[in-house]
């Protein structure tokens, strides 16, 4: 295998989780709701993926299952947030906390267990094409899933009614209210989806990525998906960017330091952060006095009746 | 209405934890503060492993509290107060990044009796303990050098501490042993634990053509790397064969219970104090795994090795011990590097193709 074959495997393996994870975050602040809960999601979704999957024998039934966990998640924030109109940033902490322990309870008599990871696509010939072949026609269902995703979020927030009528929920969700669409409803639809995103997202780290279930490894992938959002200015398409660009930063550090170039590991190790940190600044700066681009209404608690 | 409520649980509360404290009042109650979760099957998991042999060893005289999940650094000191706080007269806490937190602690809780894995700061209330992990090292070293066929080891590392580098230095020194030629690439991963960056390196390493894999991380992530790309790794803290049928060569399996269980007898017979426990493979703190998936001759040599050092024959750090400029390092333990410059150990030894970070 070639090296720089080697290393976009690694890259696109890196990133996927937090595309997904991040892509559905995407669609939940872009209809106004701020949940900090994605690490949390994705770490139940990785215990009941793998439950599931093991349970099940299926990659299939326990993806199902971390999607299922993660919106199951999702939904106590709703309630939380939407119905009892709770503060979103500390009901989104409370369920980091929350769904990290009760991952704990729910993987503990998994742990040690072993399960067939993810099959890979293999199509005779295509998958046989020197690099490229690898790299785009033999990847396993969840990476052509989060790009499919991504691409399905843009047509649906740009190309449909119903995503213009979310973005304006996000933007002025009193604005929307008085047009006569029902906002907490649109929301609650919308923390689901990026619930079951984030379960997704953290089922692909024992199904994919590392097959076997182990308390906490997400190791703060939610936290970084987060960010990408944010990143990505609430674009779709520099959310891709900004995943792959950060998986790619990620990998190819550690290749840097088997190379043995004696740059130091930490600065590595923060190069991510860095450009992320830079990027904020660049687009703050090109926005000038338009004020901030995320979605107006972010974070904001609504109430119907006020 | 919710005010009457407030109160009424509060009181509740307040009963039951009375309650606990009277059954508990005649046990010894002791303490331990975890870096990773339970199941993290390595550095964590067999902390519990011996929390587990103490509870059964002296169930019916001590009651035993673990906190895991425990940020190192200031953030424990927290969580360290809490068990002070709570009626814990022994305390383990059991991670390098808890020292200054212990010692701050134990200064405020002169009764309480603080025990430190790894560390080197003591007091009259405060011992450390270790394991010479670096011993099971050097018969890895020994024994990858004969696996591999590239002459490559690759090396997972945590964060550039002695301990970290001891190990990396006695991997050189027992590989050379057998091929002086031998070269290992290492890859700081800055974390203890997150088996997706943990495969992300072994993944790398193998790339680059490392065909035997070391840790000093603490999932299982690398072996299962090594699997599946079919070559060779070492299992850390804890017994990995599961995860590596075909690839586990053997694991340093750290073996704390018999230690908990003479410290704690020794608290609750009031004969408790500070000291400075070291113990390796002779003393049985560091065992081998069953050395598997290798020829008989490299089996009988890791055998012989690892007899050698139980029997003082073979010292790992024997004296010349040259640093990576080829110049012997000082000699403060005769024959031999002495404890301070094993457990404050800053320099490569010679072959390590690496810049030692923040140097």
């Amino acid at each position: 295998m070639l090296i720089v074959e080697a290393i976009i495997l690694s890259v696109i393996a890196a990133s996927t989780p937090l595309l997904l994870a991040a892509a559905g975050e995407l669609v939940v602040e872009r209809s106004g709701v701020l949940n900090l809960g994605v690490e949390g999601m994705m770490i139940m979704g990785a215990a009941c993926g793998f439950a599931g999957a093991f349970l099940s024998g299926s990659t299939f039934v326990g993806a199902l299952t971390g999607i299922a966990a993660g919106m199951a998640l999702s939904f106590v924030f709703a309630v939380l947030t939407l119905g009892l109109a709770v503060n979103q940033v500390a009901a989104g902490l409370a369920l980091t906390i929350l769904g990290i322990g009760l991952s704990g309870l729910i993987g503990a008599s998994f742990v040690g267990q072993k399960i067939v990871p993810a099959p890979h696509l293999y199509i005779p010939g295509l998958s046989d094409i020197p690099v490229a072949g690898k790299i785009l026609f033999a990847q396993d269902g969840f990476v052509y899933f989060s790009v499919l995703l991504v691409v399905g979020i843009w047509w649906f927030l740009y190309r449909t009614r119903g995503g213009l009528i979310l973005r304006a929920v996000g933007d002025s969700h009193t604005s929307a209210h008085a047009l006569g669409y029902p906002v907490l409803k649109i929301r609650l639809m919308a923390v689901l989806f990026g619930g079951g995103c984030a379960g997704l997202a953290g089922a692909f780290l024992p199904l994919a990525y590392t097959p076997f279930f182990i308390p906490g490894m997400t190791a703060g992938r939610g936290w970084i998906a987060l960010a990408l959002v944010v990143f990505s200015s609430w674009l779709p398409g520099r959310l891709v960017a900004g995943a792959y660009l950060f998986g790619a930063v990620s990998i190819l550090q550690l290749h840097a330091q088997a190379l043995g170039l004696g740059i130091p590991s930490q600065l590595m190790t923060s190069l991510p952060y860095l450009a992320t940190v830079i990027v904020l600044v660049i687009i703050s700066r090109a926005r000038g006095s338009a004020g901030s681009v995320a979605p107006a209404s972010l974070g904001v608690v609504f109430v119907p009746d006020r | 209405m919710k005010k009457l409520l407030m109160t009424a649980a509060a009181a509740a509360l307040a009963l039951a934890a009375t309650a606990m404290n009277a059954s508990a009042a005649d046990k010894l109650k002791v303490g331990f503060i975890y870096l990773g979760p339970v199941g993290d099957l390595g550095w964590t998991y067999m902390h519990e492993v011996a929390r587990q042999a103490l509870v059964k060893e002296l169930g019916d005289k001590i009651e035993t509290t673990y906190l895991e999940n425990v940020n190192e650094g200031p953030d424990s000191e927290r969580s360290i107060v809490q068990l002070a706080r709570t009626g814990h007269q022994l305390i383990f806490t059991t991670s390098f990044g808890y020292m200054d937190p212990t010692v701050k602690v134990a200064k405020q809780f002169p009764k309480i009796n603080f025990e430190h894995a790894t560390g080197y700061k003591r007091a009259t209330n405060l011992g450390t303990y270790s394991g010479r992990f670096y011993e099971g090292r050097y018969i890895q070293g020994v024994i990858a050098a004969k696996m591999s066929k590239t002459g490559t080891i690759g090396y997972i590392g945590s964060f550039p501490i002695p301990e970290v580098i001891s190990g990396i230095n006695a991997t050189m020194l027992g590989a050379q042993s057998v091929n002086p030629n031998i070269k290992v690439k290492i890859i700081w991963v800055n974390t203890w634990f997150d088996p997706g960056k943990e495969a992300d390196a072994a993944k790398a390493l193998a790339d680059q053509g490392a065909d035997v894999l070391m840790q000093h991380t603490d999932s299982p992530a690398a072996m299962q790397v090594a699997q599946q790309r079919g070559i060779y790794a070492f299992g850390q803290d804890s017994d990995m064969i599961k995860f590596g049928p075909k690839s586990q060569l053997t694991a340093i399996v750290n073996n704390w219970g018999p230690y908990y269980i003479k410290q704690t007898k020794a608290a609750l017979a009031g004969t408790w104090k500070s000291e400075d426990t070291w113990d390796g493979l002779k003393e049985k703190m560091v065992v081998m795994a069953p050395y598997t998936n290798m020829p008989d001759d490299v089996k009988k040599l890791a055998e012989k090795t690892e007899a050698d050092i139980v029997a003082g024959t073979l010292v790992p750090f024997k004296c010349p011990v040259l640093g990576q400029d080829g110049k012997p390092v000082e000699c403060k333990g005769g024959t031999h590097l002495d404890a301070g410059q094993i457990l404050g150990m800053n320099f490569y030894v010679k072959g390590v193709d690496d810049k030692m970070p923040g140097k």
